[in-house]
């Protein structure tokens, strides 16, 4: 790293201050004005489709391989995916993920 | 509004919260470690832990600015990689929008995927729930979360290490966050953003800066929106 003092910290400060403001956005502007029934039917939606997205690479491609298909890892997302599913219980989903990654870990690996 | 409901909302949402310092624990000791032996000293690394707040943003540009990177690209990737959280603003907005505006800050502030994916699906199961209520539930979600951040980026930047990889913490992140959507799959919308979610972000790996989420998250979305539609239509 050769940036000097006050360039590292400008970067932590714009970054601070982007962020939040990225986050501020719309509970900032919008607050307690409605917004259209179309926005919201969308937004009813942002949980499903932002997390899977972050994680499905990290599933597939895990970094701890290097990046190559891992079946313990495979298997103990389909766990906890199913029994969260299932179970609708977030803390037995985690306990089967984690069950299932440890067990295919050492039988597998 | 009996206090006894505002404490116990709080400490629901702590309880909720609490299984997720198996992701932020080892996550904030890698970044404490990574930041400290890319070069910087102990204060730009709780800077990046305090400020920014924001793991991946913050390993991203530490990796940038490791390999001397011009200012403007380390900030406009680590941005990028942070715009998912203007989508977790809004849809939190019609549950939070008519708290006074220093608390509305206060929470963008600590506006993290898990305050967000926790406060979100618990809003969204308890439509009942009072804006008192639902300020108490996200505080206390972000009570054992956010300082525990700050915590153990400390402790790996002064300890020089994180958990063995054995331990494969690695993991936590995948199961943590499929925890959380798996029950949240209630209705064939929701099922077909999350698949539509997955293919585009697996389709979309290479796009950079972090593109590929926010073009899966915003086509999810659409999805998500349309089979609702078509669904009522049916029905």
């Amino acid at each position: 790293m050769t940036q000097s003092n006050a360039e590292i910290w400008f970067i932590i400060v714009a970054m601070g201050i982007g962020t939040f403001l990225v986050r501020f956005s719309f509970l900032g502007m919008i607050g307690e004005r409605k917004m259209p029934p179309w926005v919201l039917r969308h937004l009813r939606y942002t949980p499903v489709a932002v997390l899977p997205a972050l994680v499905a690479p990290m599933v597939v491609w895990p970094q701890a391989t290097g990046g190559s298909f891992d079946l313990p890892r495979v298997l103990a997302a389909a766990a906890t995916l199913g029994i969260g599913y299932w179970t609708k219980n977030v803390l037995a989903a985690i306990g089967a993920g984690a069950g299932t990654l440890y067990a295919m870990l050492y039988l597998l690996g | 509004m009996p206090a006894s409901s505002l404490k116990s909302a709080y400490w629901t949402g702590f309880r909720h919260a609490a299984p997720f310092l198996l992701v932020v624990v080892p996550f904030a000791l890698l970044f404490g470690v990574v930041g400290t032996e890319a070069g910087l000293n102990l204060t730009q690394v709780m800077g990046f832990s305090v400020l920014v707040i924001a793991g991946a943003a913050q390993f991203t540009a530490v990796q940038l600015m490791a390999e001397n990177a011009p200012t403007l690209i380390v900030l406009v990737t680590a941005l990028a990689v942070n715009l998912r959280m203007a989508m977790y603003s809004a849809s939190l907005t019609p549950y939070l929008g008519a708290a006074p505006l220093w608390k509305r800050a206060l929470i963008a502030y600590f506006l993290v995927d898990q305050t967000y994916a926790i406060g979100h699906a618990r809003f969204e199961a308890r439509p009942e729930m009072t804006l008192p209520e639902r300020l108490a539930y996200i505080f206390g979600a972000i009570t054992p979360i956010c300082p525990m951040w700050y915590v153990m980026t400390l402790v790996g930047a002064l300890a020089g290490q994180g958990i063995p990889p054995e331990y494969a913490l690695d993991f936590a992140v995948p199961i943590t966050f499929l925890a959380l959507v798996a029950p949240a799959l209630r209705t064939l919308a929701h099922v077909a953003a999350a698949g539509v979610s997955v293919t585009l972000a697996l389709v979309l790996a290479g796009v950079p800066y972090s593109g590929g989420v926010l073009i899966a998250g915003l086509a999810a979305m659409i999805v998500g929106a349309q089979v609702e539609l078509w669904m009522e239509r049916r029905t």
